[in-house]
């Protein structure tokens, strides 16, 4: 029996796993970086039964590198940590300085995939808002799809929270070229989910959330 | 025969710790961080093999394959990927990738992967060049 699959778990879904596998490929990397590292020393060690002395300037390198790409593991599994923990409330206070930057961490390798840059403004005074933690991520995460595709190859997206009178706005800006059609389906859903309006702006060249209180 | 080869990869920490291990090896390692980079450096200069990371910025490693294989179709190519999916793997064969290794790589296999390739370069070279004076000879009428 062919089952209708739901829209926003499906999307839910979808984004998850997106997620999770570019996590995971990130991880490989810096494993394959430690592990050429590990070879590496094994290699002078070889040299050094064989007679060859070992620099130690050479060693002090290769243990920093080591040293590098661990905190750069750690980094990414404790925002994979931070991911998954935002499906454990339907609804809380979400801190949008940290959410920005979970999300532009999170969304590091499709912005390099796409040859764009992506950055935040912090907000000039601490904002947060009631929501639902994993549907704002996966709108925030659909749009900033959207506006990297219309900034194009080397272009350059800056995100800017804003407090307005009823609620919060993410502005994306430097989207060059907005002739695609937005909202799709999937992001209708989730700003209807959340509350959130979605509006471009051809002559600002913006894409804005705007997310009640 | 030394072997020369080409790595190339967008993380620069592996790129220059994986040529200086083929170079306590004896080869002769070139790196490059971009695929376009890589794609005229394969034109300029011509190597035994190219050591390919599947996901880059810009050009992904399969474009950046097909583009190396269309203007030097001996060229001997060994795919990097971090999830080696079925697809992609056999993508990559059916644009004359010789190999396709997961990381994190075994070093000695690679190796072992290169000095293939440079193997299977010189039999294409030499195949093409008895090819060429079979055609002269046939020409002259000897």
């Amino acid at each position: 029996m062919e089952q209708k699959p739901d829209g926003l778990g499906w999307n839910g879904l979808q984004f998850f796993g997106r997620i999770s596998a570019s996590i995971s490929h990130e991880i490989k990397n810096v494993l394959a970086i430690i592990n050429e590292n590990a070879g590496l020393l094994e290699d002078y060690c070889f040299m050094a039964e064989k007679g060859k002395p070992i620099d130690p300037a050479r060693l002090k390198g290769i243990s920093e590198k080591i040293a590098k790409h661990v905190i750069r593991g750690d980094g990414i599994i404790r925002n994979m940590n931070r991911f998954a923990h935002s499906v454990d409330e339907p609804n809380h206070q979400v801190d949008i300085a940290d959410l920005l930057e979970l999300m532009i961490a999170l969304n590091s390798r499709f912005a390099a995939n796409k040859n764009v840059q992506v950055a935040h403004k912090s907000p000039a005074e601490p904002l947060a808002i009631p929501a639902n933690p994993f549907y704002l991520e996966n709108l925030l995460f659909l749009c900033l799809q959207y506006a990297m595709d219309a900034a194009g190859s080397r272009g350059a997206v800056t995100l800017i929270p804003k407090k307005e009178a009823d609620g919060i706005a993410i502005v994306m800006t430097g989207l060059a070229d907005l002739s695609a059609p937005f909202p799709g389906p999937p992001e209708t859903a989730l700003a209807e989910a959340i509350g959130a309006t979605l509006t471009t702006d051809s002559t600002a060249k913006s894409l804005t959330i705007a997310l009640k209180k | 025969m030394t072997e020369k080869v080409l790595l190339v990869d967008d993380e620069i920490d592996f790129v220059d710790t994986l040529a200086e291990r083929m170079k306590t090896r004896g080869m002769n390692v070139s790196t490059s961080t971009s695929a376009k980079e890589a794609i005229k450096r394969v034109e300029e200069e011509g190597f035994d093999a190219v050591v390919l990371d599947l996901m880059m910025p810009e050009m992904d490693g399969l474009e950046a394959l097909a583009a190396m294989k269309e203007k030097n179709p001996d060229l001997q190519v060994i795919l990097l990927t971090g999830y080696g999916s079925v697809e992609k793997g056999v993508e990559a064969m059916k644009l004359g990738a010789m190999d396709f290794l997961e990381k994190p790589i075994d070093t000695a296999n690679l190796a072992e992967r290169i000095q293939k390739a440079q193997a299977n370069r010189m039999i294409l070279v030499e195949k093409k060049t008895e090819e060429k004076i079979r055609k002269i000879i046939t020409g002259k009428g000897w």
